[in-house]
């Protein structure tokens, strides 16, 4: 699975072969198999040049290091999610997708495939693995499975930069780091009104607190908060220590 | 030295001092008290904890004073269109009085922070010299200043971000207005899109692109952590630039804000 989300600069390849491990995926649970045979199948299904597939229940432990290091490989690891999470949404586009929305959802695959990249580039051989993520519980046929899902992901992200700030210590990372979180919150922006047009809440008092502040929220708890969405098991108890 | 007179001396100068203190000790302490300098020295590592609040207390002042300058541009704007007839359409006035709502909300959590320090309101010419004549009776030059004090403001927080590293709680509060203004600029710049016909402008700024040059200059940099990333994931130049928004300098900030102060 390590190469499924391994970065490559051939992102046409990958995404293809997260696409085609997403069909068998949804032809499983639509067969109504993968609750329960899910393993077996998927695994008898898998040839040999895929010796590694994404059987539930695999999963590496992950520790994400100390200080800056650390700061940066959990940047990583949420850039990862997201942008494996887009390249599954474009590959296999929810039923009604309108060339609007492909358009912007296009854009944010992107911007999370650079994001993850360009910390894998900055991390060298600090870098952790590429993770397995975990989308089993997210309907990718269902427009509004997708936006409900996408509207996490970026504001986890936006809150998960606003926590780390604090922590980084060298001013070039800090500041790196303010230049992807306001693109962040940006998507979520997006993303919310997409989901409720010209509504408050693009930046609606679910999320913005009575000082107009967005969310703050430090790794331990984003790290439990997007669990599910990970097969492997994520440690960071000395991010930016 | 009397330590308790000195906290005194410090929350006389700002409330917030103790807290600022008892972070500074916490973390200051920890690392050097459980290394090798002996019992003697703390009183000196103390006496250098104090002077470094004092310091950080100076600077944040400045930043928080410059982010309260630019919160009540954008207060004033706000209340203005959105009180102002037959402006903004049925359609947006929701988006509009969100928006309007935050700055307020900014501003007031500047002017308590800063307390005695904050700097009186001054007061703003939003037709920018004449530049924008119609700001309010014209929604489409409405839509175009919004998008632009909004992109500024996101350049503007993301500059100050280093300078505040050495307080950690208004660093972290400073990153928490600054994405909410993010989420601010991406909703009117489609807006604005939409308004002034021009699909190129996206929640996002590719390139250079928005509404006023001016506030856009490095936008299109292709080069983060020093090292140009052009081809990157065989992504197109504008994906990479939409990647990463871009900092600006206070000076230049001020420049593009100036016209708006009249004093």
């Amino acid at each position: 699975m390590n190469r499924l989300m391994k970065s490559k600069n051939n992102s046409g390849k990958e995404e293809g072969e997260i696409s085609s491990v997403l069909n068998r995926r949804l032809f499983l649970r639509s067969a109504g198999l993968a609750t329960s045979l899910g393993t077996i199948v998927i695994a008898a299904a898998c040839n040999d040049d895929d010796p590694d597939p994404m059987i539930p229940g695999t999963g590496d432990a992950v520790e994400l290091g100390s200080g800056d290091v650390g700061v940066l490989n959990y940047a990583y690891a949420l850039e990862q999610l997201e942008a494996a999470f887009y390249t599954q949404v474009i590959a296999t586009p929810y039923s009604g997708m309108t060339d609007a929305e492909k358009t912007i959802l296009t854009d944010i695959r992107d911007h999370e495939i650079i994001h993850r990249d360009f910390f894998k580039a900055a991390l060298g051989d600090k870098a952790i693995k590429g993770l397995t993520p975990n989308f089993a519980a997210i309907d990718f046929t269902k427009r509004d499975a997708v936006l409900g899902a996408a509207k996490l992901f970026e504001d986890t992200g936006v809150a998960a930069y606003n926590g780390a700030g604090k922590l980084i210590k060298d001013d070039g990372y800090l500041v790196l780091a303010g230049k992807i979180v306001s693109v962040e919150a940006r998507h979520a922006a997006v993303i919310r009104d997409l989901i409720n047009p010209k509504s408050v809440d693009f930046a609606g008092d679910d999320i913005i607190n009575g000082d107009g502040f967005d969310k703050a929220v430090a790794p331990a708890d984003i790290l439990a908060a997007v669990k599910g969405y990970v097969k492997d098991t994520i440690t960071g108890a000395n991010v930016g220590k | 030295m009397d330590i308790f007179k000195i906290i005194d001396d410090f929350q006389r100068i700002d409330g917030d001092a103790a807290g600022r203190l008892e972070f500074a000790t916490r973390r200051h302490f920890m690392s050097k008290i459980g290394s090798k300098l002996a019992t003697v020295a703390v009183p000196t590592v103390f006496a250098s904890i104090v002077n470094k609040a004092f310091a950080q207390s100076a600077a944040a002042v400045d930043v928080l004073n410059y982010a309260l300058t630019l919160e009540y541009l954008e207060d004033e704007f706000y209340k203005a269109g959105n009180a102002a007839a037959n402006l903004i359409p049925a359609s947006d006035k929701a988006i509009f009085t969100q928006i309007g709502k935050h700055e307020t909300q900014h501003v007031a959590f500047l002017v308590k922070a800063l307390g005695a320090n904050a700097i009186k309101k001054p007061t703003f010419d939003f037709k920018y010299g004449g530049a924008f004549g119609d700001v309010f009776t014209n929604y489409k030059t409405f839509v175009t200043v919004s998008s632009a004090l909004e992109d500024t403001g996101v350049r503007a927080y993301k500059g100050q971000a280093t300078a505040l590293k050495a307080d950690p709680q208004i660093l972290e509060y400073a990153l928490q207005v600054h994405s909410v203004e993010a989420r601010h600029a991406a909703v009117v710049r489609r807006l604005a899109a939409t308004v002034t016909a021009n699909p190129a402008m996206k929640g996002w700024i590719t390139g250079k692109e928005g509404a006023v040059a001016a506030i856009y200059a490095g936008e299109d940099n292709m080069t983060q952590g020093g090292v140009n990333l052009k081809g990157l994931a065989s992504k197109s130049d504008a994906a990479v630039t939409e990647a990463f928004d871009e900092p600006l300098t206070k000076a230049a900030v001020l420049a593009i804000a100036g016209p708006f102060i009249k004093a």
